[in-house]
């Protein structure tokens, strides 16, 4: 594909595009496995919700 | 299940895990077609190749504004309704909208280096865009500065709402003012102004990144949740300590 004189601005514009959103991904992705190893701690340790306390004690 | 239900963030969390492998799935299929069609576009007879930028700049700027509406539609659900998920999807979609804001700006100066000899010019377009970022990095700094979450919800929400000002003067602001932005060209009184064979394509990148967007913003108001949850734990601790 030939993209004529002003191909370094074309390549550098999609490069930082790609950029922003591999980004974005990687933080809801690395968010999501920090938040769930912090939840697996806490529930090791016996810790529970009121809610999940709540739902627990019903038959 | 009512509708209502999905307020419920337990209910909600459930319905992501199952939403999100789909919305996941159509976002890929969706920029496989887009990235497709943008390389079989021809090039403008007055801009060339740089007319590819298009289709990265033109659906940025539309998640930059749309993240704030969304924003300001989720503030009016914290301040009248006080629905319990309007405050995530608010927090949620900040660092989103913040994000495609930069790549707007980021490629409106790459496109415009070529196309008008400079990178950058203070007219009221680039101007209201770049108030844009600078309101979003301030929401996202509020967010983290006042701890209570419900505190900075309603904090936020004020100050998102008197934001919203900047939207319709974003949109209007080539027809306003003198500016070196080209007038809109898509969504206009009397029909686009592209060409089929250059708008199909810029249409298939503006599905994809939408569909992008609302991938993103579905999975950091899980995350969001959770956070709330681990936060909701760790107090508990703290107090059975004490």
């Amino acid at each position: 594909m030939d993209l004529g004189p002003h191909a370094a601005f074309i390549v550098t514009a999609y490069a930082a595009a790609i950029v922003i959103v591999a980004g974005l991904i990687v933080w809801v992705i690395a968010d999501r496995r920090h938040l769930a190893r912090a939840l697996d701690e806490l529930d090791a340790q016996g810790i529970a919700r009121r809610s999940q306390g709540a739902s627990k004690e019903k038959p | 299940m009512p509708v209502i239900d999905y307020a419920n963030p337990s209910r909600f969390v459930a319905l992501a895990d199952r939403v999100l492998p789909w919305l996941m799935g159509a976002t890929l299929l969706a920029f496989a077609l887009g990235i497709w069609s943008a390389y079989l576009a021809p090039d403008d007879y007055q801009q060339g190749a740089t007319v590819k930028i298009m289709f990265i700049h033109v659906p940025a700027a539309w998640l930059g504004t749309f993240g704030w509406v969304l924003m300001s539609a989720a503030a009016l659900g914290t301040l009248v309704w006080r629905h319990p998920l309007a405050d995530v999807a608010a927090k949620a979609a900040a660092p989103i909208g913040a994000a495609f804001t930069l790549m707007c700006l980021v490629t409106g100066s790459l496109w415009g280096r070529p196309m008008w000899g400079t990178y950058w010019v203070w007219d009221a377009r680039l101007t209201s865009v770049l108030v844009l970022f600078i309101m979003y990095l301030g929401v996202i700094a509020l967010w983290r500065t006042i701890e209570e979450p419900a505190r900075a919800a309603k904090v936020v929400a004020v100050l998102t709402l008197v934001g919203a000002i900047n939207i319709p003067i974003i949109k209007f602001s080539v027809d306003w003012w003198n500016t070196l932005h080209q007038p809109a060209s898509v969504l206009r009184l009397g029909g686009s102004t592209i060409h089929p064979t250059i708008l199909l394509p810029l249409i298939t990148a503006l599905v994809a990144f939408t569909l992008l967007f609302l991938t993103l913003h579905l999975a950091a108001m899980r995350n969001e949740i959770m956070r709330r949850r681990v936060r909701t734990m760790l107090m508990m601790q703290a107090d059975a300590r004490a």
